[in-house]
């Protein structure tokens, strides 16, 4: 059976919505942006004003059905109204990630061949018409910010607030128009089309329609109960589809306020101003709050030092529970009010989390213990797992089942399974139209039934129903004995140690599985430091026998930890090398968003890797550098080969530790 | 008139277009035969030249070539024993530096000269002195007139702010700031003024590339945005010849050369000046 659809409670498009929000909520802080010091800000009915006028402009300036239109920009009010003005005139957006290179941004272009395109600045105007002479479709480009442009030949590029006030002079000439495009939206027509970041290959465009955005956000935003009182800060990019979620897609449906930083830099400083009670983040925002606060409280007073570690001990033991509503005795509830007054109520409004109702970090595993901080803190901090293609949401927590090692139970309306060689698919309202001119993707991707393949291999736990994502399902395979091979399931546990910034987990069709281990120089470097250990290369700290052996004990924990899921406890790390170079992008053994390439890696270090198999104790190695400027060069090192404690698990099939 | 990408001069108030199509105005500023002495020690020898509305004017010369004395001739800090000074068409007499600061003159200085213990934005609004009207104590009472002035002036501030990217550094005490940063500061507190003409005095000393990359940007932004003159003393000859319009070389206090970069670049006596030559 194929997801069905009600037109979310009658609104068929984002654009209804809008009117709805500028009648209910119509003196409702609906935007805010920070520009010149102070909150700058837009009611529901302003922002339906401003949103008009800008519509208005765009068929003035020719903008047909069916048209793309590509945003390219930092988040901004102005570049999010160009959604729901698009939407207005039967258009197409396109948010575009606007840190890419011209070179990938002409891909996009030129494959949605957008005929209008809507920058934020100067730099974004310079790289489209850079590639200009490879977008045969691209006709007119509007920029945001005047400033620099007074040169530039305006044959084909206009100011936006020009296109406003042109839209407002032709308001009444152009009306019929916009009311009987507004009026032949329907719930089935595109809302947005979203590119995939393309890990491998090209990037796709990934259609969702009115239905999926509108379906989702109500789901959504239900599940976690948002509320037109909440404040949310738009600060990832506008091309990512969860920010189109939150930014347009539930700020639409609940009426919320978005709030847009000043720049990058003063992220911080608008994020404690603003105090978000709805707030997302990767994972690795949150690590490097922890690292920030963890360092400063090192360099602080001594009273301050124990007033910290002693209040944090006690919110590690109980924060938890008071959080989930578990019961905990009158004397640790006192505790823990004492320790918000003292520890827990001034950081987290130093870190801007004073008003955080329900936090969501996603993207890629975040650590227990960063999780746990988080969470002791009385900061909801949740986990989500979603995709483009679903419109974000597949799986999140609810309230009082949050836990670190899983991604929650299925979104509301979304049907989970899990395939025959532990790929999870799903089915729901969200999940996209079809690859923008990509048939073959598609029907790869998305089965007749609605069924989607995430490319995800995961566990549904029988009692609970919660999801546990192991590892991409290319990736997972069998062991010599044939029990599950998850590399990465394992590479997260080690990566979780700060020490440790890269492993590479190898053992497809072996009887052990090995290591390759990247030491962190921040981490490691800065203990080194306090400990007197000089050392004058990455390479030389990586060799040392003190880090060896901090290593070998995190690689052991590890291995007690797998040892207790029995469906990986085979995947216990037998015998590792420490690199004696940082897995580098410039060299190919990563992406550029850090992911490792795992065949890359196993064919460059082949040399290394037959050392971990064969029983030798050391192995002389020689590597291809790749410099930032593209020259190369050598590195020659001896590597020492490390046996690991492993634990045998309940099966006899497993090999004891030599 | 541009040709051929090199720019020509046109004598009388005219002004002229320069090869990037801006459009210079007349003279406004105007030195004739300025001579300063320090006792004995002439620093400046009758050197005669002028500054254009919209243009950015560079003065270069080697070390205690007087580039620094002419600058500081120009904004009031020293007066000049000979000759005499035009500005915006009568005859400037001589005049204490908050004078002539206050006809519209900025500048910036060699050795930052900012309020360390401030942060950025009150450095800043120290360069809108010359708008506030109010007296000491309707500012401290802060209400009617004293707030609605405070307001416009802080907005002149932001833009300013906004305009040289200095926003998350704007409560920042200025003492906590690296070089450049300090640098960029000082531009914004010389812009706040709204100054008919901007001295700058090396304004990239001590910078590595990437910030005097990023200067010479702001310079050519605000030269551009707001139209305002700029004259400047630079020892970067890259960066002189790439900015100005037109230049003013000195040597040993005298004027050897001037005219647009490409003309001082082929000048016999500025080559011999900076590659050296006996003297006698």
């Amino acid at each position: 059976m194929a997801p069905t659809s009600q037109d979310a409670g009658g609104f068929p498009s984002i654009p209804a919505l809008l009117d709805r929000n500028a009648q209910a909520f119509a003196g409702k802080t609906a935007y805010r942006e920070k520009e010149f010091g102070i909150w700058q800000s837009w009611t529901w009915a302003e922002a339906r004003e401003e949103i008009e006028a800008l519509a208005l402009g765009l068929i003035d300036l020719g903008v047909q059905k069916g048209d793309f239109i590509a945003i390219i920009g930092s988040n901004r009010p102005h570049l999010y109204w160009v959604v729901p003005a698009a939407n207005m005139i039967g258009a197409v957006p396109v948010p575009v990630y606007q840190d890419s290179a011209a070179e990938e941004m002409a891909y996009v272009l030129d494959h949605c061949g957008a005929r209008f395109v809507m920058a934020e600045d100067q730099e974004q105007v310079d790289k489209v018409l850079d590639v200009q002479d490879r977008l045969p479709q691209f006709e007119q480009m509007i920029y945001l910010d005047p400033r620099g442009m007074r040169k530039y030949d305006h044959a084909k590029l206009h100011e936006f607030s020009k296109v406003q006030a042109t839209g407002r002079s032709k308001a009444e000439a152009l009306r019929p128009e916009l009311e009987a495009r507004k009026a032949a939206i329907t719930p089935a027509d595109t809302c947005v089309m979203l590119y995939t970041s393309g890990t491998t290959g090209k990037p796709k465009g990934v259609v969702l329609s009115n239905r999926n955005i509108i379906e989702t956000s109500k789901n959504s935003s239900e599940f976690d109960k948002l509320n037109p009182g909440d404040e949310v800060l738009a600060y990832l990019p506008m091309a990512w589809v969860g920010d189109f979620i939150f930014s347009i897609g539930q700020a639409y449906w609940t009426g919320f306020c978005v709030n847009c930083p000043e720049s990058e830099d003063t992220l911080n400083s608008d994020l404690r101003e603003i105090g978000p009670t709805y707030y997302f983040a990767p994972p690795r925002v949150f690590e490097g709050q922890l690292t920030t606060v963890m360092i400063r409280m090192e360099d602080s007073t001594r009273m301050k030092k124990w007033l910290f570690r002693t209040f944090m001990a006690h919110a590690r033991k109980v924060g938890g529970a008071i959080l989930d509503g578990k019961p905990v005795g009158a004397w640790d509830r006192f505790k823990y009010w004492l320790g918000g007054i003292f520890v827990y109520g001034p950081l987290k409004n130093a870190l801007g989390f004073s008003r955080v109702r329900v936090g969501y970090t996603a993207g890629e595993a975040i650590g227990p213990e960063i999780f746990d901080f988080y969470r002791s803190l009385g900061i909801n901090l949740k986990q989500l797992y979603g995709q483009t293609e679903a419109s974000v949401f597949i799986a999140q927590q609810p309230d009082g089942e949050v836990r670190s090692d899983t991604v929650g139970v299925a979104s509301p309306g979304v049907e989970l399974k899990i395939g025959d060689n532990g790929e999870v698919y799903y089915r729901s309202p969200g999940v996209f139209e079809y690859y923008y001119k990509n048939e073959e993707s598609t029907a790869s991707t998305k089965d007749a039934e609605g069924w989607v393949a995430t490319g995800d291999a995961g566990i549904i736990e029988p009692d609970t129903g919660h999801l546990r994502i192991i590892d991409r399902a290319k990736d997972v395979g069998k062991m010599a004995d044939g029990s599950l091979f998850a590399p990465k399931f394992v590479e997260n546990k080690l990566k979780f140690y700060p020490n440790i910034l890269e492993a590479v987990v190898f053992g497809n069709g072996r009887s052990e599985c090995t290591a390759f281990i990247n030491i962190d120089l921040a981490a490691v470097g800065n203990w080194a430091e306090r400990n007197n250990i000089a050392y004058s290369s990455y390479q030389e700290l990586a060799g040392h026998p003190k880090v060896m052996a901090t290593v070998q004990e995190h690689v052991e924990e590890v291995n007690r930890s797998v040892a207790e899921d029995e469906m990986l406890s085979g995947c216990q790390v037998h015998r590792f090398v420490i690199l004696h170079k940082e897995l580098d992008a410039d060299d190919g053994e990563m992406t550029r968003t850090r992911k490792v390439r795992r065949r890359t890696i196993e064919e460059k270090y082949h040399d290394l890797l037959t050392a971990l198999y064969d029983g030798s104790k050391a192995v002389s190695t020689r590597t291809e550098v790749t410099y930032e400027d593209g020259r190369k060069g050598y590195i020659s090192a001896t590597l020492e080969v490390r046996e690991a404690k492993t634990v045998p698990a309940g099966a006899p099939k497993q090999v004891a530790a030599e | 008139m541009t040709m051929d990408g090199s720019t020509t001069m046109q004598d009388g108030q005219d002004g002229y277009v320069t090869a990037d199509g801006r459009k210079i105005g007349g003279v406004i500023m105007e030195m004739k035969n300025i001579t300063l002495r320090f006792g004995g020690v002439v620093a400046i020898k009758d050197i005669s030249f002028d500054i254009r509305e919209g243009e950015i004017r560079a003065i270069i010369g080697p070390n205690g070539a007087g580039k620094s004395s002419m600058l500081n001739v120009i904004s009031g800090f020293y007066h000049p024993q000979e000759g005499e000074m035009i500005y915006k068409g009568s005859r400037r007499p001589p005049m204490k530096p908050y004078e002539v600061a206050r006809q519209g003159i900025a500048r910036t200085f060699q050795n930052i000269a900012l309020f360390e213990g401030m942060t950025v934005l009150d450095n800043v609004m120290t360069g809108r002195l010359n708008y506030m009207k109010t007296n000491l104590a309707q500012q401290a009472m802060w209400w009617g007139k004293a707030q609605k002035e405070e307001v416009a002036n802080r907005e002149v501030a932001e833009r300013i702010i906004d305009f040289l990217e200095i926003q998350s550094i704007r409560k920042t005490p200025v003492s906590r700031l690296p070089y450049g940063l300090k640098k960029r500061v000082e531009l914004a507190r010389a812009l706040a003024a709204e100054p008919s003409i901007l001295l700058l005095d090396e304004p990239m000393a001590g910078m590595n590339v990437e910030e005097k990359e990023d200067m010479s940007r702001f310079i050519l932004d605000v030269n551009d945005e707001f139209g305002t003159t700029i004259a400047l003393i630079e020892h970067d000859m890259g960066v002189v010849m790439d900015l100005s319009d037109r230049v003013v070389v000195m040597d040993y206090g005298k004027k050897i050369g001037d005219g647009t970069p490409d003309e001082v670049r082929s000048n016999q006596d500025v080559i011999d000046a900076y590659l050296g030559v006996a003297h006698d």
